[in-house]
């Protein structure tokens, strides 16, 4: 029962997204959406990514500091596993996973919304394809703009482990500096950006999956947006899984 | 011209609403549907413009059967058709102008300027020459129909269709409306087809009326016949009102 029930919403999500990704009506129109959604999607969302991730950068640092690193262990440790924290897994998965918060109810609500106030039947009446209208420019935008967030998050997580350093006289920043430099892969820079295009996909396309199926009133809006963000959190831990084994 | 054939309609939960209605709609004239609340009004419009598919039935928009249609055909034949919403269904995200421009911005290839100037028309046409820069949250529910009708008419659609265009609105206002949609409708030839339990709507601008109950098309006709009909159901609906009483029994 259960799982005939998710192939079903499998099956409409894919056949939804069949509909988004087609040739737009008129390119300008998508063109106007895309760069409103480029800023409401993702440079609206910039502050959140730095705050939070100069407190998890700071967080971690003092963690190891305090209670791993011991006599044995070199010092460059708690700089070298900040680093590998926020690049391997923090600025990619985690950070998505905030966002979808942020983002899938935002998404879920305002197609939702279009949804029971027929908006988007009149958008089908005019015979422009709605789905597309819609949905393809909010994961256009948010997968071009992702790649900003991720870097930004790293960066300012390094800042939060130097605030931890200046600041919190936790541990030098010489020490924290060569910890940082320590036996650096660009590639794991490259392979949390990977994973951030595909989540930026799953936290734009499966909140707008919930708001485009909404029927009913404003009950049924905020049910769908709740889903919406669960759903897309947990799809973006499963995959991040899967992800994660297949580009290390 | 619109023809149905013989359109019926039961949903999955197995609610029989439409149970084969059969009319012709024709070019130039107001078409209304009529009947009770809850008497599938509104689903044989949708069913008529696409968003439900009927369950049986021919739908011939000029003898193109729309039933059968493909999805891009469809899409194309769309483009000639203007709805007004029970709820208005503005952009909420958009500016007034905006709203009316859109169908233009989206189908037209004439310049900026003259999408302008065109929306700018369709806003007078419906007295909100200036309304354009604000947004419908901002405006009555009488200037968010007329709005409503400005971008329905902003492409200079073949058909038209209103669900209930007077609902929640004054009288006056109502009058209002109902002759814009009259007067658009012989300017350009429009099939327009109208919802509405109205009976002022209904005696003014009744050209060809249908009445549906409990799913039949149960009474068909004129504004001028409506009133002398000897048809039950239908006098039970229209002289549900005491006023309609009383003007039938002045007449006779
Ligand atoms: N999506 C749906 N699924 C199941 N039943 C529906 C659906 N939409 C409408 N109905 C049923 O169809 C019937 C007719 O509804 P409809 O909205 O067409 O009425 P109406 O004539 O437009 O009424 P009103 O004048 O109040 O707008 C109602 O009994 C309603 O319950
Ligand atoms: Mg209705």
């Amino acid at each position: 029962m259960i799982l005939s029930s998710y192939l079903h919403a499998l099956g409409r999500y894919l056949m939804l997204m069949g509909r988004v990704f087609s040739v737009p009506e008129k390119f300008v129109m998508y063109w106007r959406q895309y760069v409103k959604e480029m800023i409401k999607l993702g440079l609206d969302s910039i502050v959140i990514v730095l705050i939070v991730s100069f407190f998890i950068g700071a967080v971690i640092c003092i963690q190891i500091k305090m209670n791993i690193e011991s006599a044995w262990m070199p010092h460059w440790v708690s700089g070298y596993v900040t680093r590998e924290i926020m690049l391997l897994e923090f600025s990619s998965s985690i950070m998505c996973l905030i966002l979808s918060g942020k983002v899938g109810s935002n998404i879920a609500t305002e197609i939702g919304t279009m949804r029971v106030t027929q908006q988007i039947d009149a958008l089908e009446i005019m015979g422009v394809n709605s789905a597309s209208y819609l949905i393809l420019p909010k994961i256009a935008g948010m997968i071009t703009m992702m790649p900003l967030l991720v870097i930004l998050s790293t960066v300012s997580g390094i800042l939060g482990a130097y605030a931890a350093a200046y600041i919190g006289h936790i541990l030098t920043p010489a020490h924290l500096t060569e910890g940082l430099q320590y036996d650096f892969h660009p590639w794991f820079f490259w392979m949390g950006v990977v994973k951030s295009l595909f989540f930026a996909f799953i936290i734009t396309s499966v909140p707008a999956y919930y708001g485009y199926r909404v029927e009913g009133g404003s009950v049924e809006v905020g049910k769908a947006s709740t889903d919406a963000v669960v759903a897309s959190s947990m799809i973006v831990l499963f995959s991040d899984i899967f992800l994660t084994r297949l580009l290390s | 011209m619109i023809q149905l054939v013989d359109v019926r309609k039961t949903f999955d939960d197995g609610k029989v609403v439409l149970k084969g209605i059969s009319t012709v709609f024709e070019s130039g004239k107001t078409n209304l549907i009529i009947g009770q609340s809850g008497s599938g009004k509104t689903v044989l419009m949708k069913c008529i413009v696409g968003l439900f598919e009927p369950t049986a039935g021919q739908i011939l928009y000029h003898d193109r059967d729309f039933v059968s249609m493909g999805k891009h055909e469809r899409m194309l034949l769309r483009r000639e058709m203007g709805m007004i919403f029970q709820s208005a269904a503005l952009f909420d995200s958009l500016s007034v102008l905006e709203n009316v421009m859109f169908p233009l911005d989206m189908f037209s290839a004439d310049s900026y300027k003259e999408r302008r100037r065109r929306a700018q028309f369709c806003l007078d046409r419906v007295n909100l020459a200036d309304a354009g820069e604000k947004f419908p949250g901002e405006i009555s529910g009488g200037m968010q129909k007329r709005v409503a009708i400005a971008r329905a008419i902003a492409l200079n659609p073949k058909y038209l269709f209103c669900d209930e265009p007077n609902s929640g609105l004054d009288p006056k206002t109502s009058l209002v409306i109902d002759g814009l949609i009259h007067s658009i409708t012989r300017e350009f030839g429009t099939t327009t087809i109208i919802n509405t339990h109205d009976m002022n709507s209904v005696m003014g601008i009744g050209e060809h009326i249908i009445y549906i109950y409990e799913g039949y098309k149960e009474w068909e006709g004129t504004k001028d016949e409506v009133m002398g009909s000897d048809n039950e159901k239908l006098n039970s609906f229209i002289f549900a009102s005491d006023l309609f009483r009383k003007v039938k029994a002045a007449n006779s």
